[in-house]
């Protein structure tokens, strides 16, 4: 290790250039929070005075409780419905051999590139031939579709990433295939799943495009916020929103990456080696 | 205790029930058992990926007669498409801006993927969230954040206006392809970080000491091991950007302006305020024919590239 010394030698210009990238990263994101605690219904400097008025105005409306519920049912359903199928399918991909396994893993994966707005659309039209009502069900579906392949790529590291021989010791003692799934593989891999949780649940929570061809009467919260975003008067209780819900699933991200990070860590070690 | 486990292994090694013969079989069957963990997933993605783009396929070959859809077999969407020029025009400047921002971005985060893999060695698990934890929070409340940011009386504009730095609002700043061009950067620089990240990760140390010892300086072994080596990264990095960005529907309408307007926008117009879903239809195939097409260029590109290099 100590022989590639020279590569490792700390290269400033290269710390500055990622302590920029990581502050250019954050610091628009952070002026939602700042201008949502201004008094004044116009967002640019300088700022008027700290008030918290935006919130309390926030807490009053009918609408944003009926949306966040309506986020919350569809994200919980969806992170649930995706982690489950989500842990087989992860199971299936690293554990066995299956005929056509690299082209069926790509087509899983398929909507986290092909733009949403097609598949949208797409599920759109179908939707109306089957003759079937735009509802939460349907961005329910939608959101499914985006989360499976987020939750088969949180899972797979940390199906990789324990020895398979604790699996078969099991087998050994007598468990069989269900009870060593429950008793050795699950806790293995519950980081992992707690993590495509919250991960999923989050994707879903802000999901706008499906949403936005999806669903019916019912707005999902980021719904609500695009409609908001016509009237420059709501701004500042919009931002006030986007401030609580970028809090709130910065917090969740954060605390399932953390919660996962032995995944990384042990994908990280098999490079190594 | 010894005596227990032993006697339970025993217990182990006698003959199991007998169960059926096919039914033994299939258990056995690793395929088998993989197959039935997967299907699920592989059937609902089928239902949900292969009927509704079947679906989307077969109605751009359809016309839209009033409220309802003529289902005779026509190409007639297909050369509207082709044949008005604002359509071209949007598509053209859709897979522009997608370009251009695909290499603003890979060109911005490898130089960052490449401190994290090779300068920090304590805490890459913590980097690597930090880097990658914005991209998991809604997309929609990020583009706002830079229309906030961009604004006429936005951030930028007014802190200048404020230090005395400007007397009127730069108008450059919002409704414009600059604009669309930025965000689409930032939003997406995480799908480029990542893979960077993983390929420059992947590649063997020893093998950049050995260019050194054969005298090749920082620059040469930059270009000759560590650029080649990461190409695979490049690559899914710039068509994981470039795919999903064409099709961009959010960041466009909320900072395009006129000149910043994308295809994604015409769709969705298809299929609200026009109301005509087939043309809808046929416009998404052709975006998707149009990335396709590019992707497999690319790729044949630099895999032409990368022979040539090494």
């Amino acid at each position: 290790m100590s022989s590639g010394s020279y590569i490792k030698r700390p290269n400033r210009p290269l710390q500055v250039y990622a302590a920029i990238f990581l502050i250019v990263l954050y610091v628009p994101v952070l002026f939602l929070p700042l201008f949502s605690f201004n008094d004044s219904i116009y967002v640019n400097f300088p700022l008027s005075g700290f008030t918290t008025k935006w919130y309390f105005e926030l807490w009053d409306r009918g609408p944003v409780w009926n949306a966040l519920e309506n986020s919350l049912k569809v994200g919980g359903v969806v992170s649930l419905l995706s982690t489950f199928l989500g842990i087989f399918a992860a199971k299936a991909i690293t554990r066995y051999r299956i005929p056509g396994r690299g082209p069926l893993v790509s087509f899983i994966m398929l909507p986290l590139v092909v733009p949403l707005i097609i598949f949208g659309v797409a599920l759109l039209v179908l939707l109306s031939q089957l003759g079937i009502p735009l509802s939460l069900y349907t961005v329910t579906v939608g959101h499914l579709i985006i989360c499976l392949p987020f939750s088969i790529a949180t899972l797979i590291p940390r199906f990789e990433g324990f020895d398979q021989s604790i699996e078969e010791v099991s087998a050994d003692l007598g468990e069989n295939a269900w009870w060593t799934f429950w008793r050795v593989t699950f806790p293995m891999v519950f980081p992992g799943v707690l993590a495509s949780l919250m991960l999923t649940f989050t994707v879903s929570f802000d999901e706008f495009i499906m949403a936005f061809f999806l669903s019916g009467t019912e707005a999902t919260l980021p719904m609500y916020i695009w409609s908001q975003l016509r009237f420059p008067q709501e701004f500042p209780s919009v931002l006030a929103l986007a401030s609580l819900i970028l809090a709130a699933s910065f917090m969740f991200v954060f605390l399932g990456q953390w919660i996962n990070r032995g995944a990384y860590a042990s994908a990280a070690k098999g490079n190594e080696l | 205790m010894s005596d227990q486990s032993v006697s339970t292994s025993i217990g182990d090694n006698l003959p199991p029930p007998q169960i059926g013969w096919l039914r033994r079989k299939l258990y056995k069957s690793e395929t088998f058992r993989g197959v039935t963990l997967l299907s699920p997933t592989i059937l609902f993605m089928a239902f949900a990926i292969l009927i509704p783009f079947s679906i989307l396929i077969t109605m751009s070959f359809w016309t839209q007669s009033g409220f309802t859809f003529d289902t005779t077999f026509t190409t007639a969407n297909y050369q509207t498409a082709t044949e008005r020029p604002i359509y071209w025009a949007l598509l053209k400047r859709s897979l522009w801006i997608s370009g251009i921002t695909t290499v603003v971005t890979v060109l911005l985060c490898y130089p960052m993927a490449y401190y994290v893999a090779f300068h920090v060695h304590r805490n890459k698990m913590m980097w690597i969230v930090l880097m990658t934890l914005p991209f998991w929070t809604s997309y929609l409340l990020r583009v706002f954040a830079w229309k906030v940011v961009l604004g006429y009386e936005g951030v930028i504009n007014s802190a200048l206006i404020s230090i005395g730095f400007i007397d009127a609002p730069l108008e450059f700043l919002l409704y414009s392809q600059s604009a669309v061009i930025i965000t689409l950067a930032h939003a997406w620089a995480a799908f480029a970080i990542l893979p960077l990240y993983v390929s420059l990760e992947k590649i063997d140390r020893s093998l950049l000491e050995a260019a050194t010892d054969l005298g090749d300086g920082p620059v040469m072994r930059f270009f000759r091991i560590t650029l080649p080596l990461s190409l695979p990264g490049v690559i899914s990095a710039s068509l994981l950007i470039f795919i999903p960005t064409t099709g961009d529907y959010i960041t466009p309408t909320l900072l395009g302006g006129p000149d910043g307007s994308m295809i994604g926008m015409l769709i969705q117009k298809q299929f609200g305020a026009i109301n005509n879903w087939p043309m809808g239809a046929a416009l998404s195939i052709i975006l998707m024919l149009c990335i396709a097409a590019i992707s497999a260029i690319f790729i044949i590109l630099t895999m032409f590239v990368r022979k040539r290099i090494s």
